[in-house]
């Protein structure tokens, strides 16, 4: 279960510079920098349409940027890329798709390299690997329109991972799901982490999010992220400029919101 | 029944069942799952501008459609895939156009036009050879396609996100798709005739999707439900003398809304 990654990979696997990045000419995220280093679980929050999805795109290589430049382990996006396992949005997806489990999963062993080789036994293998590792194994032969939301997420996680990335992109993974699946989630997520996998997710969800993942930052149009652990008036103030902040921190474990002073 | 093989054309009519609904099955799939009903819809439409231009020209139907079709597949296929706002709208009206270019370049022939209504129902009891031999090309090109590429046209159906990120030519299997989405659908014009060729393409393949789980199966039981409804609804239209095409379109109406009710009966017995 070991993920084989070789002692050549850089140390800095993702770089953002001055990045902007939008639709129609006109820039969702401005002036973005980030740098993604080995082994980071890295969690972004931010509002609905703060261009967290817009971030993750551009990372991807599925948009290009307006200004400024990405390098995905030192390479472009589309190239860089390959070294990526993505976990999109929940809503993307045609919940009434007719596909097993097991095909989902084995279509992370895709490349552009692979287009003339059916699967073999060695991506078999990987699946059911991968499959153990979200502990759904037993699910590898029913049809995903069946599964829960939970496990449909367990399940793209799976697909990822199939690929044997260096990073993992999740896009709200924890949105339409219940609470225990969420739990689930994040604690798979932690241990993917361990397992030497960059992660960088980004979601709404404030209140899990920042039990598990090691560094915290917050996404609305302009990135507000200097490898906190924890979530900060200062990040709530820019991330949700238009709300109160006493609004959305309200609900929160006590332990999660550092106290004011603390930071000076 | 050994009298109706006894009649040339009706063992024409019967080995075109058997042609189409190879490429039928296969394509008519893949147009469901990736929810492309209505840009086959446009397309079969447009098409009938093509059989219109040719027939005003003096050439033969088979070709002005095929010329139509590519480039109302590949039109459609560029607005569904480039324009940020539904794409319905400009479909549609190239659809009705079509039918209008279709039927104006038939006004402006003069002499007998009868011959036109069979493009647009069907006249399966008409199937030249030239025909046999279009529909014997088309399955071997989808057969290949297909078997080559199932693995990458099943993750692009599913996911093009996804697949795009894997790096996979998905822009290309989309060009693929579409213009077997126009051969297809000349393949299928003699057969139902235009202006039914949604259903037929479309009925084996939504029944199959409603009851398995594998895109390899629904193809295989989508081919042997469009050979079941094309010829048996070419047999049924000879012995109640009726026209074949609209046959075979109502007996895959009822097939569809019959299963739509055993799998309503079948999900609500399990919850």
């Amino acid at each position: 279960m070991t993920m084989p990654l070789s002692k050549t990979k850089p140390e800095l696997q993702v770089e953002i510079k001055g990045l902007f990045a939008g639709y129609n000419g006109e820039a969702v995220i401005h002036n973005i920098d980030l740098d993604i280093n080995r082994r980071d679980f890295i969690g972004l929050i931010g509002p609905n349409g703060g261009g967290k999805t817009t971030l993750l795109k551009t990372i991807l290589g599925l948009l290009e940027p307006q200004q400024g430049n990405i390098h995905v382990m030192e390479k472009s996006p589309k190239i860089g890329r390959r070294y990526i396992g993505y976990v999109p949005q929940f809503s993307v997806f045609d919940s009434d798709f007719p596909i097993t489990v097991k095909d989902v999963v084995r279509m992370g062993r895709l490349n552009n390299q692979r287009l003339f080789h059916p699967f073999n036994q060695e991506d078999d293998q990987i699946v059911d690997e991968k499959l153990a590792w979200v502990d759904l194994l037993d699910q590898k032969n029913r049809a995903l329109r069946v599964l829960s939301g939970g496990q449909r997420q367990r399940v793209y996680i799976a697909r990822a991972l199939a690929a044997e990335p260096a990073i993992l992109l999740l896009d709200e993974p924890t949105i339409s799901v219940d609470f225990d699946s969420r739990r689930k989630i994040y604690e798979l997520l932690h241990e993917i982490n361990q397992q030497g996998v960059t992660i960088l997710l980004v979601s709404h969800d404030l209140n899990v999010i920042s039990s598990y993942v090691k560094t915290i930052g917050c996404l609305n149009r302009e990135l507000y992220y200097h490898g906190e652990k924890e979530i900060t008036p200062e990040m709530l103030k820019v991330g949700y400029k238009n709300c109160p902040v006493d609004l959305i921190a309200h609900g929160l474990p006590h332990r999660v919101l550092a106290e004011h002073e603390q930071d000076h | 029944m050994s009298e109706l093989l006894s009649y040339g054309f009706m063992r024409n009519a019967l080995m075109a069942s058997v042609l189409v609904s190879l490429a039928c099955g296969i394509i008519g799939t893949l147009v469901v799952l990736k929810r492309m009903v209505f840009i086959t819809g446009g397309v079969a439409h447009t098409a009938y501008g093509g059989v219109g231009l040719a027939f005003f020209l003096g050439v033969n139907p088979v070709f002005g459609a095929l010329v139509f079709s590519l480039i109302a597949s590949f039109i459609m296929g560029a607005i569904q895939r480039k324009t940020r706002q539904r794409p319905d709208t400009l479909i549609g009206v190239m659809w009705a156009m079509g039918m209008a270019i279709g039927i104006i370049f038939a006004d402006l022939t003069p002499g007998y036009k009868a011959d036109l209504m069979s493009y647009l129902f069907g006249s399966i009891l008409a199937v030249t050879n030239i025909d046999l031999w279009l529909m014997f090309g088309v399955n071997i090109l989808v057969v290949a396609l297909i078997i080559t590429f199932y693995k990458e046209f099943q993750a692009a159906a599913f996911d093009e996100t996804f697949a795009r990120v894997r790096n996979l030519p998905v822009d290309l299997l989309y060009l693929i798709l579409i213009t077997m989405i126009g051969l297809v659908v000349v393949m299928l014009m003699r057969m139902v005739g235009l202006i039914m060729i949604i259903a037929l393409l479309t009925v084996p393949a939504a029944i199959g999707s409603l009851f398995l789980n594998n895109m390899k199966q629904i193809m295989l039981l989508a081919i042997g439900l469009s050979l079941i409804l094309t010829t048996g609804g070419l047999i049924l239209s000879y012995f109640l003398n009726l026209t074949s095409g609209p046959t075979i379109i109502l007996l895959s109406g009822i097939a569809y809304l019959t299963a739509l009710l055993i799998h309503h009966f079948l999900h609500h017995s399990h919850s």
